[in-house]
């Protein structure tokens, strides 16, 4: 804390109750919480340029993604203003390119900047809700196992122990795969969005799972949480108010390094033809229709998404790095 | 040991009976067997006849032992797809995809220990920092991309290296193998070098900071006291000791090698079990899926018990905790 300039508009910041020392009644403490966060973690997050740069870069592509509809040049999903004679067409800079394709157009004629755009988009919503799917139940289950102890506990711990056996790309792609022989008879356009959801969200909850259940053998035991429970509270009650606050800083770590990885299994799985249709263009589903045109030399087609797509993960990988770093939260 | 093995054993048939349940019903209850088999003017009977046949009226654990039974002999029924059978179409492929396997790790494994060591004694050179910021930007690339770029720019721009494909392979009895030929190996270097990209920098990784914490300890100031040359500390005190975690992750990671196959065999048309499990996915042939599932599975359990008996072998802890409990 000492020594920290304190930034404009922020009164100076009490100092931050840490985990496991002070008063142990935590929810007393936690009403502060966000203004530690200020200062805290702003510390860090100001200390290093690279965060920073990721941070913003970030923010700049998720505010892009989001507000595609005001500011993309083109609708990809209008299919009045295609037009196949724009097909092809390299970025502004090259050889016949047009000054009104930036990056070029795909082999519909789409302009490849705003199906970038709308592209991002559904990747991250894809992402963001598979991470909220994966949190809601590893948590939960994190929570039960640790809370209940015995067979809850060694049984849903097996589960993830067989589950952690394989990769999680590999059991995404098997529900996705059971989800379409399933579903092979009913039209799913809209449909194939939650089930990329659902595939992605249930291949990564192992992992909150175990570090919300470590957490929570811990804090099981403390008085604050005996005091809950002789006040007569039902565990339910204990488990999400009481013990759930404290498990959240490695969630929130956790989370982050897992929206990157479930933007790029998204992505890897439109790639492989089992996600999204090309009609949805997502950045992995474009990288796989511009793969099949790199050999007649239209680069641009792979190129700009899939550049997109590593600067998004490489982003949210820094940050995650630096949460981790920062809240060094218990998780070795 | 013999009990540490024996408990693991158990666990590992536990793992496979559940995986082998979830195969069964996918297998059983997700396409109707008897449909994907007769035509569409097959008569209600012949139907019926079909299903007594194949015993699809015997109670569902019956059905499942039988399932489990031929799953052991390695038979897995007839691909809904290509008609024929699995277990064939498994033998068929199943070189093609360890060969490149195997050549990724080796890749990984060469390159990593050097370039982790490296990293490791000359913590501060400029081309450390360029092999760490090469391994994070392997590790933030996904599989395909890196696929695609070395595609991009070793065949279509300079032309030197076949894009798809396994090349010539010579037939060895029951092996067909790429290792023999110009053209085999030739095809080998890009698929292998995306497959293994991932591990490589995990390895690098992990070798570096292994070997940041050895060599501050005691005994290697000693082994320098003595007056050892730089090479034998390194490698012969150092690095030695740096490699019980290495060869735990190394030896999960290969089941995480053949999982990427997938993608990496999709990327180069590599003609190994990884893209027939894909094209098993997006035609919903599921006796490929289960046989499929079922096989990597046991590959992987396998990995795991080594892996586990390889580590109480060459770490004493260990061994002394399992004499204990």
């Amino acid at each position: 804390m000492s020594g920290v300039p304190n930034r404009a508009g922020f009164p100076p910041p009490p100092t931050p109750p840490r985990k496991g020392e002070g008063n142990p009644v935590a929810p007393v403490a936690r009403t502060r919480y966000p203004k530690w966060v200020d200062s805290d973690l702003m510390y860090s997050f100001t200390r290093s340029k690279l965060v920073v740069a990721a941070a913003l870069l970030t923010a700049l592509m998720v505010g892009a993604a989001f507000l595609a509809p005001l500011i993309a040049p083109h609708d990809p999903y209008d299919l009045k203003t295609l037009d196949l004679l724009n097909a092809d067409l390299p970025p502004a800079w090259v050889g016949r390119g047009e000054a009104r394709f930036l990056l070029g157009t795909d082999d519909q004629g789409r302009d490849i900047l705003s199906t970038i755009l709308y592209g991002t988009r559904v990747s991250l919503l894809i992402g963001l809700c598979s991470v909220l799917l994966a949190i809601g139940l590893g948590v939960t289950l994190g929570l039960w196992a640790g809370y209940a102890g015995g067979r809850i506990d060694s049984f849903i711990m097996r589960i993830a122990d067989v589950q952690l056996t394989f990769p999680a790309i590999l059991t995404a792609l098997l529900i996705d795969g059971v989800a379409l022989a399933i579903f092979k008879n009913y039209r799913l356009e809209g449909g194939k969005f939650w089930v990329l959801v659902i595939s992605i969200g249930l291949a990564y909850w192992v992992q909150y799972a175990r570090t919300v259940r470590g957490v929570t053998l811990v804090e099981r035991n403390k008085e604050y949480v005996e005091a809950a429970r002789l006040i007569g509270l039902r565990p339910v009650k204990i488990m999400f108010q009481h013990i759930l606050p404290n498990v959240l800083s490695p969630v929130l770590v956790i989370a982050t390094i897992n929206l990157a990885l479930a933007i790029i299994t998204e992505a890897t799985l439109s790639f492989l033809g089992v996600g999204l249709s090309p009609t949805e263009p997502s950045l992995g589903t474009m990288i796989q229709v511009g793969n099949r045109y790199l050999f007649s030399g239209s680069w641009w087609m792979v190129a700009f998404p899939g550049l997109t797509l590593a600067m998004l993960a490489l982003a949210v990988n820094l940050l995650g790095d630096w949460l981790r770093d920062a809240l060094n939260p218990k998780l070795r | 040991m013999l009990a540490f093995a024996i408990r693991r054993l158990l666990e590992a048939i536990v793992v496979m009976l559940t995986v082998a349940l979830i195969a069964f019903a996918l297998f059983r209850y997700v396409g109707d067997p008897v449909n994907q088999m007769v035509g569409q003017d097959a008569t209600l009977e012949d139907r019926a006849q079909i299903r007594r046949d194949l015993g699809l009226e015997d109670p569902p654990y019956a059905q499942f032992a039988r399932f489990v039974a031929n799953a052991v002999r390695f038979e897995f029924g007839i691909s809904y797809q290509f008609k024929q059978p699995v277990t064939a179409m498994i033998a068929d492929r199943f070189p093609a995809t360890v060969e490149l396997a195997l050549a990724a790790a080796l890749f990984a494994v060469a390159l990593g220990i050097l370039m982790g060591v490296y990293t490791g004694i000359y913590r501060d050179s400029w081309l450390s920092k360029v092999f760490l910021a090469v391994s994070l930007v392997g590790i933030s690339l996904p599989t395909f991309l890196i696929g695609i770029l070395l595609i991009y720019v070793f065949s279509v721009w300079l032309n030197v290296l076949p894009s798809f494909g396994r090349g010539e392979a010579v037939n060895l009895g029951f092996w067909r193998t790429g290792l023999l030929t110009a053209s085999g190996l030739k095809a080998l270097i890009l698929p292998a070098i995306t497959l293994g990209l991932f591990q490589m920098t995990l390895v690098t990784r992990l070798v570096r900071a292994e070997m940041l914490e050895v060599l501050r300890t005691d005994y290697i100031k000693f082994a320098r006291a003595r007056g050892l040359p730089e090479r034998a500390i390194n490698f012969g005190h150092a690095l030695k000791n740096t490699l019980v975690p290495v060869i735990t992750v190394i030896g999960l990671q290969l089941g995480a090698i053949v999982a990427f196959a997938i993608i990496t065999e999709t990327v180069f048309q590599w003609p190994g079990m990884g893209l027939m499990f894909i094209q098993a996915v997006q035609h919903a042939d599921i006796p490929v899926m289960a046989a499929y599932l079922l096989l990597v599975a046991f590959l992987f359990v396998l990995i795991n018990f080594i892996v586990d008996l390889i580590y109480v072998r060459i770490d004493p802890r260990i061994r002394i905790l399992g004499r204990g409990a």
